[in-house]
């Protein structure tokens, strides 16, 4: 894995401002919690615009960092990945745990879905477990009261013993209380009470001996003694690693524990423990809510509307079919405006012939100009609208009902989404692959993005075959792509290691989602993209444009020709064609054009068109692809899904050119 | 081969298509055992009725029969020793697959428990037979297979049985209730179930069964989630009433 950007490091960002603002106190808060009980509204209401989206170190999960300045304090805010449990199963939850334990963050906010609070309270114990300063935030309460839920907030800070706070954050309601509330804690003004989180009988005279038996050796691990019991008997993998560095008598005593309960209760003890953190969380649940039965709400009856046998797929499709033409259409008519207006000062078609310095200008200006023109009037309508389809909760529906048809090739429902944006540019199609849970999925589905006939292939395919071959070989080629991503996805699903987990997915009730968080949201995602995609457009078509003019991509063009003349039977030329179509696909159709004229019949026969084609859509993923695959998967993953587009192509290449050179 | 064990082996294989043909006990018709079976209606009423004394199912002339929970019982058993069996011949014997079900069909009578469980064991708890049919859970009185493979010095005896019949929450019916009574596969999956709150003795209800063997949705402990068809098969819950909770 690799580490992407700089700016996704925290550290280096707050110790910049704690010089600044010297007479500031400084403070840490780490917000955590389930995911998608409005964590990163809470996140975007108190850190404004003020905020940084990174990468953990080393992982390829987002870290969203900000900043408020609040009642003498400065504050800095991380919003934790949304998780629901600290076993090491998954990425998230790893990272999490560490923050939490080592960082040592002044204030963890405990952000709970009120509608759903047993649940989340059983992630609030183990927070309480991990022994560091809580603030439990009662979030959505207004959506809770419309399922006829009432939290007492006092019952519930006296059975936790830890501050609560009720809000609606997308109102920005109660956010100044919790702030209040936050300093106050640090201030030393709330009283609090140590965890009071008790087991039954047989766990707690467990958990009691070995934290003892810790104690006594003295063991440096950097979380709490009880909390560490607790996951030795849980028997956690990560922790079982930690401990057995330090200590194998510890591991091995824990061992014959977790043994004896299970044969005192006849479960595994993970499952003992589990189900008895549930109970109190059902305990305190039971104490501190009341629930009052009410008709079915609205959102109830849109819910069932959108999972029903056949209304489901109905709206499913609608869903699909509306993001798309959405973001076509408004892409388009934004893309003409903006070519027109740039039209206006300068010409962008490539240019082979004239002054070294004038054809790096103009390679970089119509990089810039492909750039503004084709890639941001598409992306912004679709980040609109993925975000509003994706916080009101009905891409959790979609991804119910489509779930079955995904798994042909491994993956979720939810893997629609990004597959069908593939269509538009596989660019941001990769990176709403974070949408998706675990990193083979995401790998899978970037995988299948990569073949997806996106805006720039089509121009090739137009271009080249439906103009001067027939619309039918295009259309061929458009079931042969298809066919190319399902295969493909098969075959991936069999090499790429790890099992496809299941799905386990909150179904949450629809929202309606704020205009200023979908603002939010299409902004730090389209700002990421430009500056993954600009320089490489700008910087590559000029160095590319550049090398052709001093003659560096002929030489290696005649290497390749046993490739592509022998093996693929086109010209020559095709293999500086193909170099460029490497930063841009539609390169290939514009400099064919550029070095023949228009009539390119004269120059290929229909086969040539047709295997020209069919490779220039396959054979790699465009330079901005390549990068987004590296900052989300690797270099070494990118690289190997580069491979793997390469050899298909050349494959279905030369099997095509002889295929054709019979019928033709 | 005597007598008695040729007639038991029979009823056995009754019971395996009555299960096969609805196994959230629907009746099933008269007309669809023979067909099935291609035995003529006149011999399967017969069967029916003999079966209907040994109180295995309930028969009504002319509308078919409906397993009664001993029946069921005893059909689960047999049916997911036969779909074991089949996983079995399939990938560890390699034995193609248009002649497992016959082969299978032989061995499943002369299964012993201890065998059973030892090939489930081995076969690393699998959920469904090569056909993709979702294998019954055992009847052990167990409450996962973490439990199973924890205890495994232990007989089957030694164990015991379930009294309760199991159901899986696909076969459930939507908006039906049940209490979580054995969850299957390994630890991983009882884990993320855990932390979701599908432990072992919770409520949970079923709100919606996508077609075509698609998700589940539950309702437990408040939330909603969904299960994807795998998982789901591996949730098995006790029937409850309406009113229970």
């Amino acid at each position: 894995m690799v580490e992407t950007s700089g700016k996704g490091k925290g550290h280096k960002y707050r110790h910049r401002n704690r010089g600044k603002n010297r007479n500031l106190k400084h403070l840490t808060i780490a917000l955590a919690g389930n995911a998608n009980v409005g964590k990163s509204v809470i996140f975007n209401e108190l850190t404004g615009s003020n905020q940084i989206v990174g990468n953990w170190p080393g992982k390829t999960i987002e870290r969203a960092e900000g900043k408020l300045f609040f009642n003498g304090y400065d504050v800095d805010i991380i919003d934790l990945p949304g998780i629901y449990s600290f076993s090491t199963f998954s990425m998230e939850e790893i990272v999490s745990r560490e923050y939490i334990a080592f960082e040592k963050p002044d204030v963890v906010i405990n952000v709970v879905d009120a509608a759903v609070l047993e649940r989340n309270l059983f992630f609030t114990m183990q927070l309480i477990e991990l022994e560091v300063p809580i603030i439990v935030c009662i979030n959505q309460i207004d959506i809770a009261k419309q399922k006829g839920i009432v939290i007492d907030t006092d019952k519930l800070q006296a059975a936790l013993g830890v501050p609560v706070v009720a809000t609606v954050a997308v109102r920005g309601e109660g956010l100044h209380e919790l702030m209040d509330t936050v300093i106050d804690y640090v201030e030393n003004r709330i009283e609090t009470r140590k965890n009071e989180i008790r087991y039954g009988f047989e766990v707690e005279k467990r958990v009691d001996m070995l934290s003892r038996l810790m104690v006594s050796k003295n063991l440096d691990l950097k979380y709490p003694y009880r909390w560490i019991a607790i996951k030795l008997l849980e028997n956690d993998p990560e922790i079982i690693k930690l401990v057995e560095n330090s200590s194998k008598e510890v591991v091995q005593k824990s061992y014959e524990m977790a043994r004896e309960i299970e044969e005192i209760h006849n479960e595994p003890s993970f499952s003992v423990i589990a189900s008895e953190r549930y109970s109190l969380a059902n305990q305190i649940t039971a104490g501190a809510q009341v629930q009052s039965e009410i008709k079915i709400s609205f959102s109830e009856r849109l819910d069932r509307l959108a999972t029903d046998r056949v209304f489901g797929y109905v709206i499913s499709a609608i869903v699909i079919g509306g993001l798309l033409l959405w973001t076509f259409v408004v892409g388009n008519f934004l893309s003409g405006l903006l070519t027109e207006a740039f039209g206006f000062f300068q010409p962008v078609d490539p240019q082979v012939s004239g002054t070294l310095s004038a054809i790096i200008w103009n390679g970089a200006v119509g990089g810039l100009v492909a750039g503004i023109t084709l890639i941001i009037p598409f992306v912004i309508p679709f980040y609109i609208m993925l975000s509003a389809i994706e916080n009101s909760g009905i891409l959790t529906r979609v991804a119910f009902m489509m779930d079955t048809a995904m798994h042909k090739i491994g993956l979720h429902g939810k893997a629609l989404i990004p597959l069908i944006l593939g269509y538009g540019c596989n660019v941001p199609a990769i990176d709403s692959t974070r949408i998706l849970e675990t990193r083979r999925e995401r790998l899978l589905a970037a995988f299948a993005i990569t073949f997806a006939p996106c805006a720039a292939r089509t121009i090739v395919i137009l271009g080249l075959v439906a103009v001067f071959v027939n619309v039918w070989w295009a259309l061929a080629l458009y079931v042969i792509d298809l066919l190319v991503i399902f295969l493909l996805g098969r075959i991936a699903l069999k090499v790429v290691p790890g099992e496809s987990t299941g799905l386990i997915m909150e179904m949450h009730s629809f929202k309606l989602p704020t205009l200023s968080i979908i603002a939010k949201q299409t902004w730090v995602r389209t700002k990421s993209l430009i500056y993954l995609v600009l320089p490489i457009y700008i910087f590559g078509t000029a160095f590319i444009q550049a090398l052709y003019v001093l003659g560096i991509l002929e030489p290696i063009s005649n290497a390749l020709a046993p490739l592509t003349v022998w093996w693929l039977g086109l010209p020559v030329i095709a293999g500086v064609l193909l170099i460029f179509g490497a930063i841009r696909k539609e390169f290939i159709l514009l400099m064919l054009v550029a070095f023949y004229g228009t009539n390119l019949a004269l120059v290929l026969t229909p086969v040539q068109f047709i295997v020209l084609a069919l490779v220039a859509i396959l054979y790699l993923p465009c330079a901005s692809t390549i990068a987004v695959l590296a900052r989300e998967f690797g270099w070494k993953s990118a690289g190997m899904i580069t491979a793997a587009n390469f050899i298909t192509a050349i494959v279905l290449g030369g099997i095509a050119f002889r295929l054709l050179s019979l019928i033709y | 081969m005597n007598e008695s064990s040729a007639i038991s082996k029979n009823i056995e294989e009754y019971l395996e298509i009555l299960y096969k043909l609805s196994p959230n006990g629907e009746q099933v018709s008269t007309s669809q055992i023979s067909e099935n079976l291609k035995i003529s209606p006149a011999s399967v009423t017969q069967m029916l009725k003999k079966l209907a004394d040994m109180k295995y199912v309930e028969y009504s002339p002319y509308k078919g029969a409906i397993l009664t929970d001993t029946g069921l019982k005893l059909a689960k058993r047999v049916t997911r020793k036969h779909r074991l069996l089949e996983r079995f011949l399939c990938d560890v014997l390699k034995i193609k697959k248009n002649k497992i079900h016959q082969q299978a069909c032989e061995m499943e009578h002369s299964l012993s428990d201890d065998a059973e469980r030892a090939l489930c064991h081995l076969l690393e708890q699998p959920n469904k037979c090569p056909g993709d049919n979702v294998i019954p859970e055992c009847d052990l009185k167990f409450t996962s297979c973490e439990e199973c493979l924890i205890q495994k010095e232990e007989d089957v005896e030694e164990v015991g049985k379930r009294n309760q019949n199991l159901v899986s929450i696909i076969d459930l019916k939507e908006q039906k209730k049940g209490k979580v009574s054995f969850i299957r596969g390994d630890h991983k999956v009882i884990r993320r179930l855990l932390d979701m709150g599908i432990t072992i003795g919770a409520i949970i209800s079923v709100m919606k069964v996508a077609p075509l063997c698609g998700p589940v949705e539950v309702a437990v402990r408040g939330s909603k989630l969904a299960l994807g068809h795998d998982i789901a098969s591996n949730v098995f819950v006790e029937a409850v009433e309406d009113e229970g909770c």
